[in-house]
This record gives C-alpha cells, structure tokens and sequence, in this order.
C-alpha cells in the first residue's frame, strides 16, 4: 500500500530514536496540582464552594445592609412576613430576623471554626505524639482514646453544658473536648502508615535526622487527612451547636445562632412558617455544601481514602 | 498474512481492534492481532504490562471492563464467529468450553464462599447434575489438581488456603467442564518462584489428560520454553511476531523479541548485569505512527519512524512485523556489508 | 475469639465506671439543687434538711459517689426529683416502649431503604438512578435531623394533616419521629454500601464470576450481595448513635414520651438523679450495642471468625 512512497534512503539507521527513548509522553504534575485540577473538575464542589463563600460574606457583611441589627426590639412591628423593609420579616419581639439570620450564621461558623481548630490542635498533637512515641506511650494513650470512644459524644456535651456557664466559650470548649479523639485516631494511623513506607526509610538511610524526617515527609504528607477531617468538623460542630440551641441547652435568646433562631421559629411554626424555614434553609445549604466540598477534597487528593 | 486452509481452526482471532474509554481519552489498548490456536496447542502470548495482552484474551471472552469497546476484528471459536455473540450467548461458553485462570489467586476467589460452593457452582451453571454428582465431581477436580485431603478442603473458605493452594483451586473451577480452551492470564506472577513451576507443571499435565488448548499470558519469556509450542510477543498494542517456540528463540527476527530473550537471567552469565530495553512502553492514547517500538530500537531507521511495518512471512509459522526485514533493509545491510 | 470477647468486656465495664464517675461528679458540682429555689427558700432550715436527707443530698460527696455506684449496680437509679417521689428505674420503664418501637422502625426502614438505594445506585453507576441516590445520601447526611423532624411536621401534619403530630395516641403517630430518625439512617447506609458495592464489583472474583458464565443477577446475588453487605455492620455502631442522639430533639418535637424527650425534660429541670441515669442508661446500650455489632461480625465474616486469634 504505502509501498510506492518507500524509497531506499529511508532504510537507514535513524538517531531519532535514542533522542525519544527516554522522553516522558505527558507532563508530569506534583500531587497538589492533580489534586487542585481534579477538584476544579468536579462542579458540585466548585458550585458548594463558591456558595459557602456567599454564605460567609452574607454573615459578615449582611447586617451591614439592613439598619436594623439583631437586639433592638419593636413591639409595634411583631411576626411581619418578609417584606421591603424587614428581607425576612420580624419576630416575636419585632426583631429584624435578616439580621438575626446573618448574625446567628456568623455565630454558628465561628463555633464551628473554633471547635475545629482546637480539635485539629489537640487531635494532631495528641496523635502525632503517641506514634512518634510509639511503645509504652502509645499504648497507654491508644488505651484512653479507646475509653473515649465509647462514650457518645453528644453526652459528654451535655453534660458539660449543664455544668458550665450558657455561652459561646462554654459550647467550644464542650465540643473540642470529646471532638478531638476522630482526629487524633486518623493522624496516628497516618503517620504509622507513612513510618514504614520506603521513602521515609529511604531518608532514614540516608542519614535525614528525625526533625527533618517529621518536617519534609510526615508533615507534609498528613495534611492531606488533616484538611479533609476537618472539612468533615466543622460542618458537625455547627450542626452539634445547632442541636443544643434547639434543645434548649446552648446559646439563649437575646443571641442568635442558627441553632437559636429555628428553634424559636419552631415555637410559632403554626403561624409563623417563615421565621423557621429561613434559618433551616441557611443551615441546610451550608451542612450540604460542606459535606459536598468535603468529598470533592476527599476524592481529589486522597483517593484511597474512603468513608 | 496467514492463509485460511479447508482446515478450522480452534480459535481465530483477526484483526481484532480494542479501546479503552478512559476519564478524557481513548487509549487504543489492542490494534489489529490476529491469531489462531489449534487443539492441543499452547499459546504464548507475551509482552510487558500494557502490551494488551490480557486486553485481547479478554475481548476473546467479552469480559473487557465496562470502558472496554471491540472495535473491529473477527472472532471465531470451534466453527462459531462470536463476534457479536451477547452477553447471553456468551454465558454458555464462558466457563464451560472456554474457561480463563486469572492472576492473582488472592482476589480471584470469593472471600466469604467455601472453597467447594465455588467449583459447584460453575458445575451447576453448565452441567445437568444431581447435587450429589456435583460434590462427587468437584472432589475429583481437587484430588486432580493436587490439593490433598478434598473432603476437609471442601468446605474451607480461600483465607484458610496458601497462594498455591488457592491458584489450585482456580485452575480446577477452570477445568470443571473440561473446556476446549483455558486462558491463563499470568497464572505464576502472584506466587513464590518455587510454587512457580509447580502450577506450571501441573498445567502441562492437566493439559495432556483433558485434551485442552491454552492460551498463556506472560510477560515472563523464561516460562513460555517450557510450556508453549506457539509464542506471539505482543509490543503497544501489536503482535510484532509469532512463531513457534523454536523459531522465537533460535530464529528471533524482531529487536523487541532479541531484546526480550537477552533479558532473561543466566546462570551462567558472568557479566553481572542484568540487560534490560531501555526506554518506556509507547502512550496508546496517541500511539506512534510508525512502528510502536522504533523509540526504543537500537537498529531503527527512518523508515520506522514514518510507517507502521507490515508482517514478512518468515516460515509458514513465522512472522514478523519489522522493517528490518523489508529487502531494501537486508539490500543497505548487504551494501554496508560489502564497503567493509 | 473469646480472649477478644473478654477484654472488650473489660473495656465496656471500665468505660461505663468513667461515663458513672464523670457524670456524678458533673452533676454534683452544679451551683443550686435541684429543687426550685423559691419554693425551697420559703421552708425553715430543718425542713430543708429533712427533704434533703430524703434524697440522700446531706451526706459528704464521696459517701454519695459510693452508695450511687453501689444502687446502680444493682439498678437502681435513685428517684426523680422532676417528677416527684418516683423512681428514676420505673419512669424509665415507663418510657422505653414509644422509644424502642419509634428506634427500631427507624434503623429498620433506614436498613432497608437504604441498602436497595446502596446497590441499586452502585449497580447503575453514572446513571440517573445513582445521581438521585447521591444527593438523597448528601442530604440525609448533612441536614440536621430536628430540622427535618420539624419539616416534616409543618408538611405531613400541620399543612396537608395527614399524620398526627403533636400528641401521642396510636400508632400512626409513630410514624412521622420514626420517618424523621430514618432519613439519616437511609442516607449513611445507602452511601456507605454503594461505596463497598463498586469497591466489590471491581474485585477480581467478580470477574472470575462473569468468566464462569454466570448471569449478572447469580453474581450479584452469590457474589456481590453479600461481600458488601457485610461491611454494614461496621457503621450500625455510628446509626446506633445518631438515633441515640437524634431521638432527643425529634421526640421533643413530636411529643413522644419517651426516653429522649424525657432527657431534654430533665436537663431543663436540673433533675440530677434522672440525668444521671439517662446518662449511664445511653452509654450502657450503646456500648453494647457497639459490643454486639461487633461480636456479630466476627461471627458472620469467615476471614475474621476463622483466622488465628492473634494480638
């Protein structure tokens, strides 16, 4: 076929191939950037983050567009259905319930960052520690999360909240004392996982003092599950904060917090609908942006990590 | 290239084209192999990961994964073009006229199903048996294949069993229906080397009392002296030559083939290296327009980079697909030959 | 095996001790009592001693630490100061039945609903199907339950007056806490199996299933079923929870007597006794419970049921 186009100065020997042999046919990208690409793929994620970010910016900002803030009360301006000057109506008190929506929700995400930040702090301590230690240490520490963990979380909560003064500290501190034991257990089994693996051999071969170890390998190569856990956290800190407001045990009115505000639009749900339905749906769609960002995060950079 | 006598032979296989679908691209896992197996025969079929030689066994058998398409080809089994056999079609062959041993005995065996439920099964699904004639049969199967005492093996799940043990076992749910094919996609290299010979051996006799022919996928060419009467060596996707395994080894046309056999360890080699082909497998995302091995061929020449070789009939079993041997080719070598 | 039994035991039984001792001490550091200080306030001096003789509040902290230990041990949670004069054991007994038939119609309508959508999505990945069972799994996980309790109540009860919401007299009217519950049960289920299905359908056996000729249904039924199923019983633990939990603001909501809302009544009313034995009586049944999930599965799962003890 092809025949006619053969000529004899074709058969001889080509240099070319020496050239390609070792030539790699697709870019190559660090773990961090296949990550970030796969994560811009994924569009639920994308559209959760980009919605979270309103959602943030409308916490921090919204009570600035109104000139009503969360306090004041208006007695001749009781349960008014969203409208021109109130966005989402008024309570009980003729409260302005667009500023109590946007100051609860900023309440709650700051519950929720906290609580997170400090099981982050405790959890990866406590973690890194009892399997750097290793030996008696651990085991001892291996012991006591194993009591913990039995323990339901919501309990210990509880009862925390019950003994100590009604307020945002009292809830942060309660949360971040039975939230750290999930942390601590994912970060010890990382860094068993990573201590034994061929690189981090490698480097000890090669002479790397542990402190460079701990720096350059195990570091850098458990963020990736302490970012994700943590996405998972927060979500559940604000939902642990809403929960208890609901119940009647964590922050009291005149605050607000999402928790607060459905509840007390559970009170009038019979006449009021709406002072319910807009913190639910606030809180709804930041419990499911978070879950969504957090499996897109999961599936992006830590594809064996399942569940 | 081959011609097609009065004779049928057992299983053909021509110009069979296999994609792959992947996230954003096609990779053109198989590109026109064609084959065919006799009865008694034992197929080598060789490369290194990524050739797609367990790629057309699979299409063979239409167990390519959900990405897989066959794109073109023929395929013919016993007299029957199966080719666009269904799924159900299929069923009645898989198993029982064909029937495939798989890699890694680990993973191929159902965890939480005992040892003796998975050979039945396979007989229940083919065979017309009393309840009582299948445990009778599957007994038989595992005494065959050498696993002592069958009856407390029987009822014990894969974990209680060693790796030998387990491919054992594979290999006598493969046998269950006395298939007139059994395909052996690297059956040895999960295991230990000494278990290695073992099951290889145990092949070979099986082979010989059931009358089976057996296609064996291998990267390994070490093994396929033992066992193969027919070898294909497969590079990027191309059967690059075929023969049988005399003409392979003493007649060896293609580099990729020379290449291949130099890498196999001697013992009585005291150079202390090991050989190995330089370079990397060519991306069948974009494949090569030439021949897939030119890159990485120390005698290419320009004509291999341009145009995909066409296959020179050696003997009527041996073929080649290289341009080295193309008579302008052997014309400049017998040139170069005369200037010295 | 049994070695693995006993010392889980010794783990349930030391847990238990901390929840006990934590609590007691918790309770009892609380400023106030637990009667009402109005009405406390109006009594003389030996009046007040006298009702707190009765409750056994006069005597030193440690000696109260003991003799509670010592009744729990033998059942008995002291008495009520909420509802007066009654036994904390009997008024638990009395609220165990709305609770236990509104749990387990929820963990069991989860399990259900949640397995079929698991596999059925996993089965038909990438299709319609599994899309619906993404998001139903997304939003069962992440809304909170008392919010969708309380949807569910302005819906189904107040707006469209299907099902009784706010008082408790037949059956029916456990049907909306357990469908509230369930959600989140359906939604954990349903993920987690989908995710074991597709990790299965992927394995080499299932494969070598198809190479015996065998129709999809006898791979998934023989094969597939059953590998991912298993796994399930690692997350009852974690439900187990989350209906514990749960149950305290969806009872409360739909006004079923039962152990949850009598726990958020008590904490309202700072009725030590009562909390106290809300407390230890949830941390005891979920650590059984956790206890027999787990025995359960090494029972089930050969690998773990016949492998060498080991450790």
């Amino acid at each position: 076929m092809q025949n006619k186009e053969l000529t004899k100065d074709l058969f001889v020997p080509s240099e070319a191939g020496v050239v390609e042999r070792e030539k790699i046919s697709r870019p190559t990208r660090s773990g961090f950037q296949d990550g970030w690409i796969r994560l811009k793929q994924n569009k639920g994620s994308v559209v959760a983050l980009v919605i979270l970010l309103i959602l943030v910016a409308l916490a921090l900002l919204g009570p600035v567009f109104s000139q009503y803030n969360y306090y004041t009360t208006d007695y001749s301006a009781i349960f008014q259905a969203p409208n021109a000057q109130h966005w989402f109506g008024t309570d009980k008190f003729g409260r302005d319930e667009w500023a109590r929506v946007w100051y609860g929700t900023r309440i709650s995400l700051l519950i929720a960052v906290v609580a997170a930040s400090l099981d982050l702090l405790v959890g990866v301590t406590y973690g890194s520690i009892s399997s750097l230690l290793g030996g008696r240490v651990d085991a001892v520490m291996q012991r006591v999360i194993e009591v913990l963990i039995g323990i339901p979380n919501l309990i210990i909560v509880i009862l925390l909240m019950m003994v100590m003064p009604a307020g945002i500290g009292t809830l942060i501190i309660a949360m971040s004392i039975s939230g750290w034991v999930n942390m601590a257990r994912l970060v010890r089994a990382e860094i068993l996982k990573l201590k034994n693996q061929e690189f981090v051999l490698a480097a000890r071969l090669l002479g790397t003092s542990n402190r460079q170890i701990i720096l350059k390998h195990l570091i850098p190569n458990t963020m990736g599950v302490i970012v994700i856990n943590t996405m998972f956290t927060i979500p559940s800190a604000i939902f642990t904060e809403a929960f208890l407001s609901f119940i009647g045990i964590g922050l009291q009115e005149p605050k607000a917090s999402l928790g607060v505000l459905i509840n007390s639009g559970f009170q009038v749900i019979n006449s009021h609908a709406y002072l319910l339905f807009i913190p639910a749906v606030v809180i709804i769609l930041i419990m499911v942006c978070f879950s969504i960002l957090g499996d897109g995060l999961r599936d992006a950079f830590d594809p064996q990590m399942r569940i | 290239m081959q011609k097609w006598g009065p004779k049928m032979s057992l299983l053909e296989v021509r110009n069979l084209y296999i994609n792959l679908q992947t996230h954003d691209n096609v990779v053109q896992a198989v590109r026109g192999v064609s084959f065919s197996l006799e009865p008694k025969d034992t197929l080598a079929i060789v490369g290194e990961s990524g050739s797609g030689k367990s790629m057309t066994v699979k299409g063979v058998m239409k167990l390519l994964p959900k990405s897989g398409r066959i794109d073109a080809g023929q395929v013919i089994f016993d007299g029957r073009d199966i080719t666009n056999y269904s799924d159900r079609q299929m069923r009645g062959l898989n198993g029982s006229e064909i029937s495939m041993i798989f890699q890694d005995p680990m993973t191929s065996l159902n965890p939480t199903m005992t040892i003796g439920k998975q050979i039945m099964e396979v007989l229940r699904e083919h065979e017309k048996m009393s309840a009582h004639a299948m445990k009778e049969r599957a007994m038989e199967l595992l005494g065959l294949v050498g696993i002592s005492s069958p009856e407390k093996r029987f009822d014990q799940y894969p974990h209680q069993l060693s790796g030998g043990m387990r491919q054992r076992v594979v290999i006598a749910i493969a046998l269950a229906c006395n298939p007139k094919v059994l395909v052996a996609d690297e059956p040895t290299t999960a295991l230990d080397v000494t278990i290695q010979a073992q099951i290889l051996d145990l092949m070979k006799s099986l082979q010989s009392k059931i009358n089976t022919s057996i296609i064996l996928i291998t990267h390994n060419l070490g093994v396929v002296a033992n066992i193969a009467n027919k070898v294909a060596v497969m590079y990027g996707g191309q059967i690059v030559e075929s023969g049988t395994v005399d003409e392979i080894f003493y007649q060896t046309q293609h580099p990729y083939t020379l290449g291949l056999i130099a890498s196999i360890p001697k013992i009585h080699d005291d150079s202390g290296t090991l050989k190995t082909i330089p370079g990397t497998p060519p991306d069948l995302i974009d494949p090569p327009k030439g021949c897939p091995f030119a890159p990485r061929c120390d005698r290419a020449m320009k004509v291999c980079h341009l145009y995909p070789p066409t296959y020179t009939q050696i003997s009527d079993t041996h073929c080649s697909a290289c341009w080295l041997q193309h008579p302008y080719a052997q014309q400049a070598a017998g040139e170069e030959g005369h200037h010295e | 095996m049994k070695k693995y039994i006993l010392k889980r035991i010794v783990y349930l039984v030391i847990t238990l001790l901390v929840i006990m001792t934590a609590t007691f001490f918790l309770m009892h550091s609380l400023p106030g009592t637990p009667f009402d200080e109005d009405k406390i306030s109006k009594l003389s001096v030996a009046q007040q001693q006298q009702i707190y003789a009765a409750y056994g509040l006069d005597q030193p902290l440690y000696v109260q630490y003991f003799k509670y230990l010592g009744n729990v041990f033998q059942g008995n949670f002291g008495t009520s100061t909420l509802y007066a004069g009654q036994a904390v054991r009997s008024i638990l007994a009395s609220r165990i039945v709305p609770s236990a038939l509104v749990g387990i119609q929820a963990v069991l309508v989860g399990l259900i609903i949640g397995l079929i959508l698991g596999v059925v999505a996993a089965y038909r990945h990438n299709t319609p199907l599994d899309y619906l069972t993404m998001i139903i799994s997304v939003l069962g996980i992440s809304v909170p339950n008392f919010v969708v309790a309380a949807l569910l109540q302005y819906f189904f009860g107040l707006k469209w007056g299907l099902l009784p919401v706010a008082y408790w007299e037949s059956y029916a009217s456990s049907i909306l806490p357990s469908l509230a519950l369930s959600f989140g049960v359906i939604a954990q289920i349903a993920r987690f199996v989908r995710t074991e299905m597709l990790t299965v359908l992927q394995q080499d056996y299932i494969l070598m299933a198809k190479a015996k000729g065998l129709s999809p249904v006898k791979i998934l039924m023989r094969h597939a079923l059953r590998n991912s199923m298993l796994p399930v019983l690692t997350i009852l633990g974690a439900i187990t929870v989350n209906v514990l939990t749960g149950s305290l603001a969806v009872e409360s909501i739909f006004s079923v007597p039962g152990i949850g809302s009598l726990f958020v009544d008590t904490i309202k009313a700072n009725d030590y006794s009562t909390i106290l034995g809300l407390t230890v009586f949830y941390s005891a049944f979920y650590v059984v419970v956790v206890l027999i999930i787990d025995i359960l599965y090494c029972v089930i799962d050969p690998r773990i049921r016949l492998a060498p003890a080991k450790e």
